[in-house]
């Protein structure tokens, strides 16, 4: 019992950190089929945001709310100096810009601030465990769940009852005939952005969390867990991404679980070799998601 | 009402419309015919705002709208119906009607009232409203795309053969509900390769050919014409 539960609390509490990475990744992919490299750095400037604000003395869910609104800046921002100037040439062209944002934010981080980890304020609660079933359980771990389930169901309302929600899932299957019934192309893009910028943010939090400083490639795994997210779950699909987000976390606990101290090392070997075997078996992920052709 | 000057549209080297002109006036059902690849739905999407013009003008009472964006146009009080028939197919029924109305979302008693209206013109839609447009047969997607472009209240609707693929029990309720919609007074641009089923329902018809209008004038005249077949055929 007190293993079992453990173990749930553990794949539930990563698995909705990934869930909400992916989703912010795939939230953009899905109207303008292009990844945003510079996804990883949202949550770098969430943390730095963050740290920056460290000695104000602000309550820290004032800090927290700051940090997620300077997430969504950058990811709108990301937008406007990435991808709009060159959204209508060639994929190359956005890759190489995403990238270059990507560096550019790092590099700045490096600059101004430091290569080396800083501080974040966290709230006392962050450290606290609590034993439920004989299973003792840090409370930040509770509370990525909570926050997953929140603002999953928040994003299943959002995509599914209001009419931008709509109007985005329309545009990420035919942008043209989106824009042919009076859906403007910049609003849906911009609130991608921002949607992914917020995802970003909350997810930053709740990650820097776990270990509480933050440097500047901090956005690299997070990035590399959202890319192999949706890939498992399907690129297209925002269903998938979640499922992917779960069973990549599954895969990582599992393992975390299994191998022996000298194994575990190689623990991202074992993972990355499961997700090619998942990708043989389905090579367009888990979930086929609407069809879709054109990049907009 | 809308006004075409001297239109081109280019994809790179190829000029698939070569300085057409057309004109249709308040309530006026226009058809344009022509072989395949003779221009048709290049002239409409560019109408549309979906192309570019490489050339001419577009004007919709009286302002200029040449070459304005797709949302632009529908704002304008023009309708588009592509002949690919775009459903969004994950969307349900309603939610395809939900996103005609984007331009007056803010009206919500008037577009509950349209969407109603719609469901009330289109039973099998009805039966089907909660179901992802994808799983509808041809015949009621195309139903689908036409209430769904009504949905913006549309000053003028463009058509790209709505008879596309269908069985002729479908083509003939489809142009009875094209009938219905002129009564209402609606300005219609209707492209179509059925040129009799086309020039029973028009006031007024253009002929194209290589991207050019071959031939104009009333239905009957053009229905008339001994020509015709040459003209249509001769691609
Ligand atoms: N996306 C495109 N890229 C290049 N050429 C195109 C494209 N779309 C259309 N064309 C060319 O433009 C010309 C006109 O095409 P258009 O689709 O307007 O004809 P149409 O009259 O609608 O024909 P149909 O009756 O078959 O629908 C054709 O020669 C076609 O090959
Ligand atoms: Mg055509």
């Amino acid at each position: 019992m007190t293993f079992t539960v453990q173990f749930l609390i553990d794949v539930l509490s990563l698995g909705g950190a990934y869930a909400l990475m992916a989703l912010g990744l795939v939230i953009v992919y899905g109207i303008l089929k292009l990844v945003n490299f510079a996804y990883g750095e949202l949550i770098m400037v969430a943390g730095y945001a963050m740290f920056l604000m460290g000695g104000s003395g602000l309550p820290w869910l004032v800090m927290a709310g700051v940090a997620v609104i300077m997430a969504v800046i950058a990811g709108i921002a990301t937008d406007y100096v990435a991808f709009r100037p060159v959204r209508a040439k060639s994929v190359t062209a956005v890759l190489i810009t995403s990238f270059a944002f990507s560096t550019l934010l790092q590099n700045a981080a490096l600059l101004f601030i430091s290569p080396r980890p800083r501080p974040v304020p966290l709230p006392d609660i962050f450290s606290q465990t609590v034993t439920i079933f004989g299973a003792i359980t840090p409370v930040r771990n509770l509370i990525t769940i909570v926050a997953a389930i929140v603002l999953l169901a928040l994003f299943a309302w959002l995509m599914r009852r209001t009419v931008l929600g709509i109007a985005m899932r329309a545009a990420a299957t035919n942008f043209t005939m989106a824009r042919m019934l009076g859906v403007p192309a910049n609003l849906i893009i911009t609130s991608a952005f921002a949607i992914s910028g917020f995802l970003a943010g909350v997810v930053g939090l709740l990650w820097i969390g776990r270990i509480g400083t933050v440097v500047p490639g901090i956005g690299l795994e997070p990035l590399l867990v959202a890319f192999i997210a949706t890939v498992i779950g399907g690129m297209r699909s925002m269903t998938g991404a979640v499922i992917g987000g779960f069973l990549l976390a599954l895969i990582d606990t599992t393992l975390n679980y299994t191998l022996s101290q000298e194994l575990l090392k190689f623990r991202d070997a074992f993972t990355f070799s499961l997700v090619i075997l998942i990708l043989l078996w389905r090579p367009d992920g888990l979930i086929k998601g609407p069809a879709s052709g054109q990049r907009t | 009402m809308l006004e075409v000057n001297d239109l081109e549209v280019r994809y790179g080297a190829i000029r698939a419309v070569r300085g057409v002109s057309l004109k249709a006036d308040t309530g006026e059902l226009v058809a344009i015919l022509g072989a395949n690849g003779a221009g048709k739905s290049s002239t409409l999407m560019c109408i549309a705002g979906a192309l570019k013009a490489a050339g001419g003008s577009i004007r919709l009472d009286g302002q200029d709208v040449t070459s304005a964006n797709p949302e632009k146009m529908v704002r304008a009080g023009v309708a588009t119906v592509p002949e690919t028939r775009d459903v969004f197919p994950d969307l349900t029924v309603t939610e395809n009607l939900t996103l005609g109305s984007y331009t007056r979302r803010s009206d919500r008693a008037g577009v509950t009232e349209d969407r109603e209206r719609m469901l009330a013109l289109f039973p099998r839609l009805a039966e089907r409203a909660a179901q992802p447009a994808g799983t509808l047969s041809g015949g009621e997607q195309q139903m689908l795309v036409i209430a769904r472009a009504m949905m913006s209240r549309p000053k003028v609707l463009l058509l790209d053969e709505p008879s596309l693929g269908l069985a002729p029990v479908i083509v003939d309720q489809i142009f009875e509900m094209i009938r219905t919609l002129k009564q209402s007074g609606l300005t219609i641009v209707l492209v179509e390769q059925n040129a009799r089923k086309a020039l029973s329902v028009a006031d007024r018809a253009y002929v194209m050919r290589l991207g050019k209008i071959a031939a104009s004038g009333t239905a009957a005249e053009i229905g008339a014409a001994t020509d015709l077949s040459a003209l249509y055929l001769g691609g």
